[in-house]
């Protein structure tokens, strides 16, 4: 069978300006080939940096920024699109070729209806006309699971959830009956019990049109339930190009093999969780009258870990808030190493302030950009112990050398770190103050899967050495299987379930923790459909 | 972006972004509350979603009740102003008696004259008395001529909005498709040349763009008129023709300023994500450009172009002194040299009612474009 699209020897560059020196050209992707059949999926896999979008976009000749594709073909139907004219171009954009966008809730435009959006592109391209067009968005509809189909493309993209969006934008690039869709990161932005939904649906859509597509994203798990083949990239350039069978069981580079592995870490929990430290008591909180927390009491030991797991708006950050004193509980208490803390922030000594210290999902808004590692680092050391000059600087290497990074950090502005390393240095800001308790909130959420699984088991070198406790707010359940001593689960500002790992995460559970747990994508093909077929509760969120 | 908590934020941020926050904030993910977005009168529902009347109104139709908002303001706005007039003018120097009269009057005439004019009464019934007259359209009789200040201002008002609404309806279409086309040809040629010749226009004083005009068209061409005096006998075409070099004066004063405006909003929409959505749906660039990025740069275009309206009605006068166009500019600035009172008041109540209805207008306009608030959850 002819290949419906054929990536040859691809090479795309972009121009860089650093600052105070002459532009220059960085390659991004080179000799990429892989090929499309028709009806089939292919999955793209990567960090970030890898070039799987920028490789996506090329199906339609899409440089997006100052991307250039500078080398190679793309054949679609034996037909070079890098060669076409702009007007070419647009032929095939939106007709042929469509794009699912990572976050639909920016690529919707917020002036218009969904249902006018999703038919646009083919009725601009003279696909179908107005009638047959809107009737085939709402068998897409339906078929993409939406509720109330007839009627769903009236709504503006503000009235409905994420979740919704990103089927909907799937709507709008089925609708033209494309040839080959790219979808990028479709998923990611999901809660993880809405994420299984849409992937359901996604895979449903695509077998019930026959469509290729090229599907883009940094989880294997989730790769593996919907493609036929895979291509693993790292750093522009192919690692291992082969089966979905192939490289899920029998990956030959080590990349791909650490890519497999990476969820495999697990500990045990702490024998002993009776010496308590954080104490939170019937918390209940909100923000001007409305009410986020109902009623929560969590303890956590000295020198452990507690994971507090909930998906989007379950209030897991809000009871971060209270704890950290920025946010005072209605009603409730927190206490500290027996002591009862005052409960706004203003009230807290420079002492207490420091036991407790927070490190943030994005540490790169969390950092100073014009102040240097040494500058991040050194702050807490001279505000809680006054310490100067030389001493603060040696201490500051200290720092560097725990997070394993190093005294060549000194001088470093945050823009010139990785993400990584950026956490890193957030980490060492936080122990700089000899805290407590550290409070961690989503920290390897926005991280590459390597990179992440780096910084949790960095959290669990320094725990080990300096004794501090965790509190780990976290989206992913898996996370609080591997770190935690103790497990609390969070839906819609109430405390489901709570003790022990162990304990909390064995049978028999409640229906929340049950769709918890189960939505986690595991490493297994056909994996997604056994779990729909299980499931006792419909998703939470949608 | 990143996993899981992102895109739709709960609760907690939803009420806590509520607080501050304007009616045209263009954050685009996300189930906020519009009853939380007004800063006025919010309610905040409680637990048990026990509502204030006002509260009901707002959650059923935010629309409705931000333009009822926006209206009261600006009628307590108009009365804040009306007060700053009267006593602006109260503590103006001089003195109508002795400006008329002249240096050598007697105390008593100055005496007479102030008392037939009411000035020997307290200032503060004077205003009452003023404010009464003025909501039912009496502006009291002119000092100098004796004559009903609302009748004389009436046909200089005419005048004006006349003049006003033709340079606002060349100018502001205008305006807006040189911008559009100044993104689609971005820092290629005609967006310079765009940019250049409005940039020259704004540059100009507006005298001195009148005054050319003049000197091109009217004298060495011949083919308008000037002076630019309009008579109640006129027809409309003669009417048109008269004000023809005025109204390109006033278009090219404005122009700029919108057109740039428009510019920068669109090109601020065009780096958004579902532009790139539009572009990868094969739509071609004045597409893109006028049905969608232009609807979502609606709201600070309006706001220029509600101001630009305000300066052709208040900030006419050098124009119309240029081409002696018998318009409330002129007439106020007369008022202004003989301390003429009740004319000064009335010019000044009525550019400041005109100021505040436009933006009034602007903001209800901006309101009613956020998809948001049209179509509540």
């Amino acid at each position: 069978m002819p290949d419906l699209l054929s990536v040859r020897d691809l090479k795309i560059e972009a121009t860089s300006y650093p600052p105070g020196e002459p532009p220059k050209t960085v390659t991004l992707v080179e000799g990429v080939s892989f090929d499309v059949q028709k009806g089939k999926v292919i999955g793209l896999i990567g960090e970030s940096g890898a070039g799987k979008s920028t490789i996506g976009l090329t199906a339609l000749a899409y440089g997006r920024g100052g991307v250039r594709i500078t080398g190679g073909e793309v054949k679609l139907n034996g037909q070079d699109l890098l060669k076409l004219s702009p007007s070419g171009i647009r032929q095939v954009r939106g007709a042929k070729v469509c794009y699912v966008a990572q976050s639909a809730a920016a690529a919707f435009n917020p002036a218009h209806r969904l249902g006018d959006q999703v038919i646009e592109a083919t009725l601009k391209h003279g696909i179908m006309s107005r009638a047959e067009a809107e009737k085939r968005a709402i068998y897409l509809f339906r078929v993409l699971g939406l509720p109330n189909p007839e009627t769903f493309g009236e709504r503006y993209p503000h009235q409905v959830s994420g979740g919704q969006l990103q089927r909907a934008m799937t709507a709008m690039a089925l609708c033209p009956n494309p040839e080959l869709i790219v979808f990028d990161e479709p998923t990611t932005a999901l809660d993880v019990t809405t994420q299984i939904d849409v992937l359901a649906a996604i895979k449903h859509a695509i077998e019930e049109t026959n469509t290729a597509a090229i599907y883009i994203t940094h989880d294997l798990a989730v790769v593996a339930q919907i493609t036929d083949d895979i291509l693993v990239l790292r750093h522009g350039k192919m690692v291992e190009y082969g089966s979905v069978r192939q490289i899920i069981e029998a990956p030959t580079q080590d990349y791909t093999r650490a890519l497999v592995n990476v969820r495999g870490s697990r500990r045990d929990e702490a024998p002993d969780q009776s010496d308590t430290l954080l104490k939170i008591d019937n918390v209940t909180a909100g923000y001007g009258g409305f009410k986020v927390l109902h009623d929560i009491s969590l303890h956590l030991p000295k020198g452990q870990t507690l994971a507090v797991v909930g998906e989007s708006g379950s209030g897991k950050s809000t009871l971060a808030r209270v704890v950290t004193g920025l946010l005072p509980p209605m009603q409730g208490s927190v206490s500290f190493g027996g002591k009862t803390l005052p409960p706004a922030l203003k009230g807290r000594s420079r002492d207490e302030l420091r036991r407790i210290q927070m490190i943030y999902q994005m540490a790169d808004t969390a950092m100073n950009p014009r102040q240097t590692v040494r500058d991040i680092v050194g702050r807490p050391l001279s505000f809680y112990f006054g310490t100067h000059g030389r001493e603060k600087t040696e201490r500051v290497k200290e720092l560097l050398d725990q997070i394993e990074m190093g005294e060549r950090f000194l001088d470093r502005y945050p823009a010139e770190l990785s993400g990584g390393q950026k956490q890193r240095v957030a980490i060492a800001r936080a122990l700089a103050a000899k805290p407590e308790l550290i409070l961690c909130d989503e920290p390897t959420s926005a991280l590459d899967p390597l990179v992440a699984e780096g910084i949790l088991k960095l959290l669990l070198k320094l725990q080990e050495d300096t004794q501090v406790s965790y509190m780990f707010i976290t989206h992913d359940i898996a996370i609080g299987l591997a770190i935690a001593d103790s497990v609390a689960v969070m839906h819609r500002g109430r405390l489901v379930r709570f003790g022990p790992k162990s304990k909390v995460l064995s049978p028999p559970f409640d229906d929340y923790t049950d769709l918890l747990l189960k939505s986690v994508p595991e490493m297994e093909i056909g994996w997604l459909e056994k779990v729909l077929k299980t499931r006792r509760m419909e998703s939470a969120g949608n | 972006m990143t996993a899981g908590g992102q895109t739709t934020p709960g609760p907690d941020l939803a009420t806590a972004a509520a607080a501050g926050e304007s009616p045209q904030s263009d954050g685009v993910a996300g189930p906020d509350s519009p009853t939380g977005k007004t800063t006025l009168h919010t309610s905040i529902p409680n637990d048990r979603g026990t509502l204030s009347p006002w509260g009901r109104f707002n959650r059923r139709s935010p629309l409705a009740a931000l333009i009822l908002q926006r209206l009261a303001l600006s009628i307590a706005l108009l009365f804040a102003v009306s007060l700053l007039i009267f006593g602006g003018v109260e503590a103006l120097p001089g003195d109508f008696a002795t400006t008329y009269l002249g240096q050598s009057a007697t105390p008593q005439a100055v005496a007479n004259i102030r008392k037939d004019l009411g000035l020997d009464q307290p200032a503060t019934t004077r205003y009452v008395h003023w404010l009464g007259g003025a909501l039912q359209g009496d502006f009291g009789t002119s000092w100098a001529s004796r004559q009903s200040v609302s009748e004389q201002i009436g046909k200089r008002l005419g005048n004006s909005l006349f003049l006003a609404f033709f340079a606002a309806i060349i100018s502001i279409p205008l305006a807006v498709i040189l911008g559009m086309l100044a993104v689609q040809f971005r820092d290629r040629m005609p967006d310079k040349i765009i940019n250049v010749i409005s940039l020259a226009a704004i540059s100009l004083p507006e005298f001195f763009v009148g005054y050319l005009l003049i000197l091109f068209f009217a004298v060495q061409m011949g083919v308008a008129t000037f002076p630019a005096t309009v008579y109640d006998t006129m027809t409309l075409g003669e009417r048109l023709s008269a004000i023809a070099l005025p109204t390109a004066t006033l278009v090219l004063v404005v122009l700029a300023h919108m057109m740039r405006m428009t510019r920068a909003a669109i090109l601020n929409v065009m780096s958004s994500a579902y532009v790139e959505t539009a572009e990868l749906k094969g739509l071609s660039g004045l597409t893109i450009i006028a049905r969608h990025a232009a609807p979502n740069a609606v709201a600070p275009v309006i706001n220029v172009i509600a101001l630009n309206l305000a300066y052709l009605v208040v900030g006419v006068v050098v124009v119309e002194v240029v081409f002696v166009y018998p318009g409330m500019g002129q007439y106020m600035v007369d008022a202004v040299t003989v301390r003429d009172m009740p004319v000064v008041q009335a010019c000044g109540l009525i550019f400041a009612a005109f100021y505040i209805f436009l933006n009034m207008m602007a903001d209800i306009l901006a309101i009613i474009a956020n998809p948001r608030l049209r179509h509540p959850r």
